[in-house]
């Protein structure tokens, strides 16, 4: 957990802090020289500064721009996870306690959407939407949802049957206190478990979809956009605008599901050691 | 059974109808594809005969009744950018993508089964663990990255194989593959490698947490006991136990490869039916857009009623129909 979590820490840190410690701001038009463009890592740019790991074809600094990435990243992987999140929960607990009619809308537009690969149904979302950062949050928002009301559903269909349950309608409290504060703590740890990999999920779907061009405009970071463009260099030899990002989406994605495979383990008692 | 498959086929209708109205009009109300379509130059009247040609000046509604009627007898309407029905031109560009399916399917199987094997047998070894550690690592790949990391080593630094495109192509059966000749097979490594890599991952370790129950087994004991040879009780016992949810997964995954696909062959500019569908969403050539989805839905359909037969014919306990 510790290496993982370090990991996670790091990329969360560099995230935030990019504006502080990025060498200069990748997307200021004005800070860019294109007499640097494409200088290879560890070159120095023409006013002196050491690129360390190289510039693209615009002479922007590589390391900054990922580090502008990795905030986008995280901003879209945590809006659509606690979106997905609290949409998905709320109608998955609600199937699950009033049933009838609500349970079998909700869980067959839930079979519907699982029936469907996700990348499919978000670049179909995309397709009608367009681009922006909104607009990716909610394609995200809407092929996530589903996992969470499943889930949700089947845990509380397991809780609502216990007796502090019974003790809590026998007090006569309403539906929504019940199902909020004593269903959803007790239904918690699986759906925390799906939450960080649906967020390891979501940050990967969303390079993806940049990558294609159907994602974030050209004028934002995205560490997918910075891979495309990088694509256009590659055959000639120019591997680093491609490769570098690549590294820190796949070091964020590793630390985050090393992250949920231990969280599984250390809220599963059964696989307590 | 017959029940089953017939209940299958409506629900499959349904979604079908449901779909091709969503998209319909999601497709509908993102823009007007005349303005990509004609040339910036044409005056009001050009404008309008056009749109008046391909029956955009109707109502939505009339649009979507019109589309039902012409695609109740399979004509999806012809496709705005290429003059030509949409239907023949998916089609024609399917036999590239599921041979690309395929083959990705295949290398992930033959893999993957035995890696996950052998990790599940020697869970404490060297290799039980690179292979574990692999299959974490192939989970959390971003595959378009791993697409361009594979052009990189083997078409550019060591220029082995081809980068892009599909390479000559030999008629079998009237349908152009590429696997029957060497150049075909050497178009078909890169992308087809980088479309297996997740799936390749999943049944590592499908294979291996199966084998490691299976391991601990009576009848693995037993076999033990009756001084069977180790490559035999894992080849022959433990791997038609762990064969069940492989394949049952394995067949579930064909349809979200043939959705993957659209990535890679983006990268591999692989003639696909993937390729053509990004390709039509940049240009909103609403009929393949929607024929694509129609044709995707088919195929999902006919994967997962076979997944659920070859499931119930490999372990006769897997009941149909229930809650489907």
């Amino acid at each position: 957990m510790r290496p993982a979590l370090a990991l996670l820490s790091v990329a969360l840190l560099a995230a935030v802090l990019a504006p502080l410690i990025a060498p200069q701001d990748p997307y200021d038009l004005a800070q860019l020289q294109l007499v640097d463009s494409r200088l290879p890592p560890l070159a120095r740019s023409a006013a002196g500064a050491i690129r360390w790991l190289g510039t693209d074809d615009q002479g922007r600094d590589m390391l900054s721009a990922i580090l502008y990435g990795l905030r986008t990243s995280f901003v879209v992987g945590l809006a659509s996870t606690a979106l997905a999140f609290a949409i998905g929960v709320s109608l998955g607990l609600a199937a699950a306690w009033f049933g009838g009619w609500l349970d079998a809308l909700v869980m067959r537009l839930a079979d519907l959407q699982l029936s469907f690969p996700s990348i499919l149904i978000a670049l179909v979302l995309l397709a009608v939407f367009g681009q922006g950062l909104d607009k990716i949050v909610l394609a995200l928002v809407a092929v996530q949802w589903a996992y969470y009301a499943r889930a949700a559903r089947a845990s509380a269909l397991v809780e609502r049957g216990k007796e502090y349950i019974d003790a809590a309608i026998a007090l006569a409290l309403p539906d929504s206190r019940i199902l909020f504060r004593h269903l959803l703590p007790n239904c918690l740890p699986p759906l925390l478990v799906l939450a960080a990999v649906q967020f390891a999920g979501a940050i990967t779907l969303e390079a993806t979809l940049s990558f294609l061009g159907l994602g974030l405009p050209i004028t934002q970071p995205s560490l997918g956009l910075l891979i495309a463009n990088g694509f256009n260099y590659l055959l000639s030899g120019r591997y680093w605008i491609s490769f570098f990002p690549g590294i820190a989406l796949l070091l964020t994605v590793v630390g985050i599901n090393l992250v949920a495979d231990r969280l599984g383990d250390v809220l599963d008692p059964r696989a307590r050691r | 059974m017959l029940s089953f498959i017939a209940r299958r086929l409506a629900q499959s209708l349904g979604i079908l109808a449901l779909m091709s109205l969503l998209v319909f009009a999601g497709v509908y109300a993102v823009g007007n594809p005349m303005d990509i379509l004609v040339n910036p130059q044409a005056d009001q009247n050009e404008i309008a005969r056009a749109t008046a040609a391909l029956g955009l000046d109707r109502p939505l509604f009339e649009q979507y009744f019109l589309f039902l009627k012409e695609a109740a007898g399979g004509n999806l309407g012809k496709s705005f950018a290429y003059s030509v029905p949409a239907i023949g031109l998916i089609l024609e560009r399917m036999p590239a993508t599921l041979e690309l399916a395929t083959a990705a399917m295949l290398i992930a199987l033959l893999l993957g089964v035995p890696l996950g094997l052998w990790a599940g047998v020697a869970p404490r070894s060297a290799a039980g663990r690179t292979i574990t550690l692999g299959s974490i690592l192939g989970f959390s790949l971003p595959t378009f990255w791993v697409g361009l990391m594979l052009i990189m080593v083997f078409s550019v630094w060591l220029g082995w194989l081809p980068a892009s495109g599909r390479g000559p192509t030999v008629d079998l059966a009237g349908i152009p593959v590429s696997f029957l000749s060497i150049a075909g097979l050497r178009h078909l490594a890169l992308p087809a490698a980088t479309l297996a890599l997740f799936n390749l991952s999943l049944i590592a370790r499908l294979a291996r947490s199966g084998a490691r129950q299976a391991m601990q087994q009576d009848y693995v004991r037993f076999a033990r006991a009756k001084g069977l040879a180790e490559m035999r009780i894992v080849g022959v016992h433990v791997l038609r136990n762990v064969l069940v949810p492989v394949v049952t997964v394995a067949g579930v995954q064909f349809g979200s490869v043939i959705a993957f696909a659209v990535v890679t062959e983006s990268i591999f500019s692989w003639p696909g039916m993937g390729k053509l569908l990004i390709d039509s969403i940049n240009v909103l050539d609403r009929p393949v857009i929607v024929g694509y989805l129609c044709v995707v839905v088919v195929l999902f359909v006919v994967i997962n009623l076979a997944v659920d037969l070859l499931a119930s014919w490999l372990d006769p306990r897997v009941r149909l129909g229930g809650d489907a």
